[in-house]
């Protein structure tokens, strides 16, 4: 170790390192995008800009939702079911005046983090397992979404609907600027703050994390709480995409699962502890993008589900090559 | 004026084994206070109890003349009471910096509530490693990446970095090289000095010499005596950690017969076996018949020294003979070795022995499945058979061997364990501990099943931290420290005396010629 310049370029290197899951992501997603405009025979046009943002960033919300419970080595099986409850209740509640649609806005968003709090409540004080607590309450979030509607239709604010999903002096896609918001205002705080390293304390080693004094149930009480935030977020957007609410369980059950997709690819661990929002953002478009490459080269849909798993299971292999260097062949059965 | 700390009438049991009973501790400002006592004397319980990470069923804590609760580390930790724990309590995935402030780091714009100061926490990080000699860790570097005897000096460092007004240690040394431990002791007293009360558990008696003002000495869970360090001889201490005042009851060993045809060979051989720097340089053999025993204190290594036996650690240089046969152990399925395999009956039977939701009968014949299955058909009559007598030999206590193993009593769960291995005929039996936590009339039939399976010819290597079972019931026990075997007792020389000195690296008469620890 010597003098400040080695002292740097270690810096440095630790910031690349635990930075790489995010960083792969995203090249990853600029390459593919690249090609995705230059094939498309509309180019880089607003309109094509415009739509897969607005596909990128519905599934980036969910996933961001997911990632947060996914670092305290837990998981969220409700996300989708939060998603298309608020899609439900916002095809009721956006509607009427500014302040009307306001208020809704609100409410909808006060519904998501209801429901993170109750599964926060379970999982913490109930003591359940998460995949399985959250399995029951996405259930029952479902059935909540069937009663506020039970056939697909709505009344939405059309001015509010197509401010959120148009752009910004025809240039930068609306949803955009709420993802970087929502990063700027909730994921970036949320990460510096002591109750956020303590979700990341707590996936990395819970008992170790109790140990040391980490708050624990409140850590992982707030990942869920913001986990159903971040699904009403998107659940908002879908109605301004869609000018109406659907209580589609399957819709719910295909954003729970690309969630999970998108979380790894974003080089989060589903062990826990390691990755973050932002990486998981970038997954979420790289999916997505591969849905957009397999339309523009005019592939088969039918077999468009075999690529995508086949993407995903190369890049989930990616996060077990820590498994070779395990010494106690006894520690890969724990 | 009241001590700074007094304990005093702390219980604390665990099912029907007691780790505490009446135990108390006084420590006072300025002084370095060395608990002894051998294994499952209560130490690191009573310093759990200290730092709120287990509850006492009774007893009451002062501090400074005002009694405490401790409902939690973290409360603990307000107090200003801060340990370093043997099993390190760093969190992998954050970064060394993250783990030394991960309690209450520095804030931005002053703050309460304010985002975490990176720059600020680095700084802090940065100080505390430079006060332990650390200034070689990098404050980014996340803890997964360090070596183990790095991370034991990032855990100390984010003790001190917590600005305590105790500070336990319990073992906190094991893991270090001599260096460090040179620059820990260095701080220690200078903490002493600046009005510090320090609490230590040290297996290592010339580091308590060195360190240690006052000394406690515990045994069964209950306080011996308390004295000012150097008053006592080392001999006068290991009497007060043994004085037990129950002996067990050995069934009399059958006459071992020392005239074995030298032309058969050893049942096992192990030369120069080495393991992740845990295991140096184990050298030794079985013949058939024998029961070799492992002692020393608990974390010696002996726990490694049976998994790489078994076949269940990568990496292990060196090599093992079975009956003269060079074997390479890659899985314990491979261990089924012609003539009979090897067993190993863990320690923790609850997760790695038995599956407790599952029928005696299944957890009995899991490891024996290939004998009295056909084309991976389960043969039910050969299977009833090899059961029934299995459960008469063991004298298993079970309503039927189709209720769930979890129903029965501990000592009978071990039996289902030890029998489970049986059923496959091994040649090698690895035991690690068979005896923790069974009553002691289940632990007499167990005595003379080792008895019996040592005359049917078998090679027993038995692992126990019950220093008077090994004497009780061994032909030869090795002693581990530090990874290595530091001396092999037989015969006369299998005192508790000698295998106490030998498990604190002293030097006896019997002691072997064997690699000293640093």
């Amino acid at each position: 170790m010597s003098g400040v310049s080695s002292l740097r370029a270690q810096d440095v290197r630790y910031w690349l390192s635990s930075h790489r899951g995010p960083l792969i992501a995203a090249a990853l997603f600029v390459a593919m995008f690249a090609l995705f405009v230059t094939e498309h025979p509309a180019g880089a046009s607003a309109n094509v800009v415009n739509t897969a943002a607005n596909k990128g960033v519905l599934l980036a919300f969910v996933a961001m939702a997911q990632t947060i419970p996914v670092l305290t080595a837990g998981l969220d099986l409700s996300v989708g079911s939060v998603f298309v409850m608020t899609n439900c209740l916002a095809s009721t509640l956006i509607a009427g005046t500014p302040l009307q649609v306001a208020l809704g806005v609100a409410i909808v968003l006060a519904s998501g983090l209801l429901c993170g709090a109750l599964n926060g409540l379970v999982v913490v004080f109930g003591r359940l397992q998460p995949i399985i607590a959250t399995l029951a309450t996405g259930a029952m979030y479902s059935g909540v979404a069937l009663w506020l509607r039970p056939a697909p239709g709505g009344d939405v604010n059309e001015d509010f609907a197509d401010f959120m999903t148009g752009s910004l002096r025809d240039v930068v896609p609306f949803s955009i600027v709420v993802l970087a918001a929502a990063v700027v205002l909730i994921w970036i705080p949320y990460r510096r703050s002591v109750l956020g390293r303590a979700a990341y304390a707590v996936g990395s080693s819970e008992q170790a994390a109790y140990m040391s004094g980490v708050p624990v149930a409140r850590a992982k009480f707030l990942a869920y709480v913001l986990a159903g935030l971040f699904a009403a977020i998107a659940g908002l957007l879908l109605t301004c995409l869609t000018y109406s609410g659907e209580a589609n369980a399957l819709l719910g059950g295909s954003y729970t699962l690309s969630s999970i997709a998108a979380v790894v690819v974003g080089g989060t661990s589903l062990y826990g502890g390691s990755g973050g929002a932002i990486g998981t953002i970038f997954g979420a478009f790289v999916l997505r993008t591969i849905g957009d490459l397999l339309f523009v080269f005019d592939i088969d849909p039918l077999s468009q589900p075999l690529f995508l798993g086949v993407v995903l299971l190369i890049s989930v292999s990616l996060g077990s090559f820590r498994l070779l260097k395990v010494k106690k062949r006894v520690d890969l059965y724990r | 004026m009241p001590p700074l700390l007094r304990m005093e009438g702390i219980s604390k049991r665990y099912g029907g084994v007691r780790a505490l009973e009446g135990a108390r501790l006084e420590c006072a400002r300025g002084r370095i206070h060395a608990v002894l006592g051998e294994n499952g004397a209560g130490k690191s319980t009573l310093l759990k109890v200290l730092a709120g990470v287990v509850k006492p069923d009774a007893g009451t804590m002062e501090l400074a003349g005002e009694p405490i609760a401790l409902p939690g580390p973290a409360a603990a930790s307000r107090l200003g009471i801060v340990s370093v724990f043997q099993e390190l309590s760093l969190l992998p995935d954050l970064t060394v910096a993250d783990n030394i402030g991960i309690i209450d780091p520095p804030r931005k714009w002053g703050l309460t509530w304010g985002p975490i100061d990176q720059r600020a926490q680095r700084r802090l990080a940065e100080q505390a490693l430079a006060r332990v000699g650390a200034g070689d860790i990098h404050p980014l570097a996340p803890v997964r990446d360090l070596p183990l005897s790095r991370r034991q000096m990032v855990e100390i460092a984010k003790a001190l970095a917590r600005n305590p007004k105790i500070l336990l240690l319990d073992e906190a040394t094991s893991a270090l090289t001599a260096a460090d431990v040179a620059k820990v002791f260095r701080v220690l007293r200078q903490l002493r000095d600046d009005g510090l009360a320090i609490v230590f558990i040290s297996h290592r008696m010339h580091e308590i010499a060195e360190l240690a003002d006052d000394c406690s000495v515990y045994r069964n869970g209950c306080h011996v005596e308390s004295f000012v360090a150097g008053s006592k001889s080392p001999a006068e201490i290991i009497e007060m950690m043994i004085g037990r005042e129950h002996q067990s009851v050995f069934p009399p060993r059958p006459k071992h017969e020392p005239s074995e045809p030298p032309a058969i060979p050893p049942a096992l051989r192990v030369t120069k076996l080495s393991w992740a720097g845990r295991l140096r340089n184990i050298d030794f053999e079985i013949r058939p018949g024998e029961v070799v025993g492992l002692g020393g204190l608990d974390g010696q290594g002996q726990r490694d020294l049976l998994l790489a036996l078994f076949g269940a650690l990568t990496g292990v240089s060196g090599s093992i003979a079975v009956n003269g046969k060079q074997v390479t152990l890659s899985s314990p399925q491979h261990t089924n070795l012609r003539g009979g395999g090897i067993a190993l009956i863990p320690e923790d039977r609850k997760t790695e022995g038995l599956m407790l939701s599952m029928s005696v009968r299944d957890n009995l014949s899991f490891a024996a499945i290939d004998q009295f299955s056909r084309f991976g058909l389960i043969d039910r009559s050969a299977e009833e058979t090899a059961i029934a007598s299995m459960i008469r030999l063991l004298s298993i206590r079970a309503d039927g061997i189709d209720g769930p193993v979890a129903a029965l009593s501990g000592g009978n769960q071990q039996k289902v364990v030890i029998g489970k291995w049986l059923m496959t005929r091994p040649q090698i039996i690895l035991l690690n501990d068979p005896t923790r936590g069974i009553d002691v009339g289940t632990k007499q039939e167990l005595y003379q099943l080792l008895h019996a399976l040592a005359a049917d010819r078998a090679a027993l290597l038995f692992y126990s931290t019950d220093y008077a079972e090994l004497i009780g019931c061994c032909d030869r026990v090795l002693i581990l420290y530090d990874g290595a075997i530091v001396s092999v007792l037989e015969g006369d020389a299998m005192t508790e005396r000698n295998i106490v000195a030998g498990a604190h690296n002293l030097a006896t008469a019997a002691s072997a010629p064997g690699e000293v620890a640093p």
